[in-house]
């Protein structure tokens, strides 16, 4: 067998600038570069003078199979995007259908995936920082953040039986409501998260080593953001406090207190730092939508609207109009009227949009996503240049590349 | 509708005729050769600094066949513009918004390479979420999804399972 095998990638450059320095290659089989992404450097010593980033190893044609599927059957495809949260995911794509078929989703339904879209964005937001510190040797930080991070994936699975890919969300609600005691877990791992963020808080906030390898190591102003379409906590880490849940709020945030955290500098310590504040600002608001579910969010999760929501199955069983009901809501799907909406919700690492396009059937004719990491990948170079190969690594970690949605 | 909205509808009368809000977000109808300039006005007129998305749309069977879709944020208004333009399967070519905005480097070429649109002034059209040597483009509704370049050969005598 012939074992030569054509280059996936095509170099940006393959001519050295000057006569002293090596263009090496660092990835995609890198744990660094989450398995997915490629680089191709110039280096002058262990300087980077330029970064050629290459995506695409985890593209598995997304949007093409969602154009076969229906609305309702694409939710599985929707959990694997951005896999450290997704039910953020879930939650975007169905606010985008119901956009289109304008239907508006009940008060509990709406608390509920803002809560759960918090609590994710902690699982997240923890991911990453716990990955971060680990490239950078703190397996103590790493255990803290995990451990927690553990405890709510578990929490989830006993509300929507699985600890990762959830596929929760629905078309006009979400697939079950909570179980009993549900809420009474919630506060006690909220309790515990607070004491194991603060045991990270002071093993790494003054720790030398971590502010050597994070201060002023992979800086990006915000002119260079926003031109980048840098969103979420990399842009706010550069000093601009733009968020969506604020700017254009969506669920329910226009009812709850918060800030939107900031940094100053737009380096590796300012993301670090501003997630962490993140983490605090949705532990909080998680604490008033748990009140708030309970004065203004009792009554059902669904919408009564036979259009998208499956009837109840007593009444599939027992009548024919809901037998027939449920019978064209799965074999045809749910039928949404033509048109085109873009929706966007704040999601873990950014702004987080679906384009959806529908000719009026039971079946997408285009879903679009608007990955946040993807976008993040088109400006990195201007994070990685000028410093030294070895703080790819710290740089790399606290963008929070999520391969799933970079590559879609 | 919006003061903005107003505002740009009336200053780009000319190069988008066919305006109108669709779920809080401005749509603008605009030819080909207008787009660069649109943009431009967007971007330094209105304050819509932030470059958030473009795609296209197959309209197979429909002349033009493609739209090409553009979406600008801004982050002083916080509003939404989306721009559409319509171009022909045998000249898919738009103006590249490269000069403009650094994010239009990485989302054109997906979009070049999922929907064949030339984006005339990105001088790095490379493949991006595909790879070198990958044929047709397969976002368009013509290209079966069924279809298979593996750029790893499979063994020999090896099928997949549930292939005919």
């Amino acid at each position: 067998m012939d074992l030569k095998l054509p280059n996936p990638v095509r170099p940006a450059f393959t001519r050295n600038e000057r006569d002293d320095t090596t263009i090496v290659n660092i990835g995609p089989s890198h744990p660094a570069t989450h398995g997915t992404i490629q680089i191709i450097a110039e280096l002058d010593g262990e300087r980077v003078l330029r970064a050629d980033v290459h995506c695409g190893y985890l593209h598995r044609g997304f949007e093409k199979e969602c154009e076969a599927h229906t609305w309702h059957n694409l939710i599985p495809y929707v959990d694997r995007l951005n896999y450290c949260s997704a039910l953020i995911n879930d939650f975007a794509y169905c606010a985008a259908v119901e956009a289109l078929m304008d239907i508006e989703i009940t008060p509990r339904a709406r608390y509920l995936r803002t809560l759960l879209a918090e609590y994710s964005r902690v699982a997240d937001h923890m991911t990453c920082i716990a990955a971060a510190l680990m490239e950078l040797g703190a397996m103590t930080a790493f255990l803290y953040m995990v451990t927690i991070r553990d405890y709510i994936y578990e929490h989830l699975a006993d509300l929507t039986g699985a600890r990762v890919t959830y596929s929760f969300g629905r078309i006009g609600g979400l697939a079950r409501d909570l179980p009993d005691g549900w809420l009474k877990r919630l506060e006690e791992i909220l309790v515990q998260s607070d004491d194991f963020l603060g045991r990270v808080h002071g093993l790494v906030d003054r720790n030398r080593i971590f502010i050597d390898r994070m201060r002023d190591v992979g800086r990006i102003t915000t002119a260079d953001a926003i031109n980048y379409g840098y969103t979420g906590p990399i842009l706010r880490s550069t000093g601009v406090p733009r968020d969506l849940r604020k700017d254009t709020p969506y669920l329910a945030y226009a009812e709850l207190d918060f800030e939107v955290p900031t940094g100053i500098m737009g380096d590796n310590y300012d993301r670090y730092y501003v997630r962490m504040r993140e983490i605090d600002e949705s532990i909080h608001m998680i604490r008033q939508l748990v009140e708030l579910l309970q004065d203004k969010g009792q009554g059902p999760i669904d919408v009564d609207d036979r259009r998208c929501v499956l009837p109840p199955k007593r009444l599939v069983y027992g009548e024919i109009e809901s037998l027939i009901n449920h019978f064209k809501l799965i074999m045809e799907g749910p039928q949404v009227p033509a048109g085109d909406v873009y929706v966007a919700h704040e999601g873990a690492n950014g702004e987080l949009g679906f384009y959806l396009v529908s000719t009026g059937g039971g079946m997408p004719y285009k879903v679009h996503c608007r990955a946040p990491s993807f976008v993040h990948m088109g400006g990195v170079h201007k994070m990685l240049e000028g410093y030294q190969l070895a703080d790819i690594v710290p740089t790399f970690g606290s963008i929070n590349m999520i391969g799933g949605e970079c590559d879609r | 509708m919006n003061p903005l909205f107003e505002r740009i509808r009336e200053a780009l009368a000319a190069q988008a005729g066919d305006c109108s809000v669709a779920h809080g977000i401005l749509v603008l109808q605009v030819a080909p050769g207008a787009v660069l300039e649109v943009a431009r006005r967007l971007k330094d007129d209105f304050r819509f600094d932030m470059f958030a998305d473009v795609t296209a749309v197959d309209w197979l069977g429909q002349e033009p066949r493609f739209e090409v879709v553009w979406h600008f944020y801004s982050t002083a208004h916080k509003l939404r513009v989306r721009m559409k333009a319509r171009v022909a399967e045998a000249d898919p070519t738009v103006a590249s918004l490269t000069a403009l905005y650094g994010s239009a480097h990485f989302m054109e070429r997906e979009c070049h390479e999922m929907y064949g649109i030339v984006f005339a002034g990105n001088g790095d059209l490379r493949p991006i979420l595909l790879y070198e040597g990958f044929k047709g483009h397969p976002l368009r509704k013509d290209y079966p999804k069924e279809l298979e370049q593996p750029l790893v050969p499979y063994r020999e005598g090896f099928e997949m399972p549930g292939r005919e």
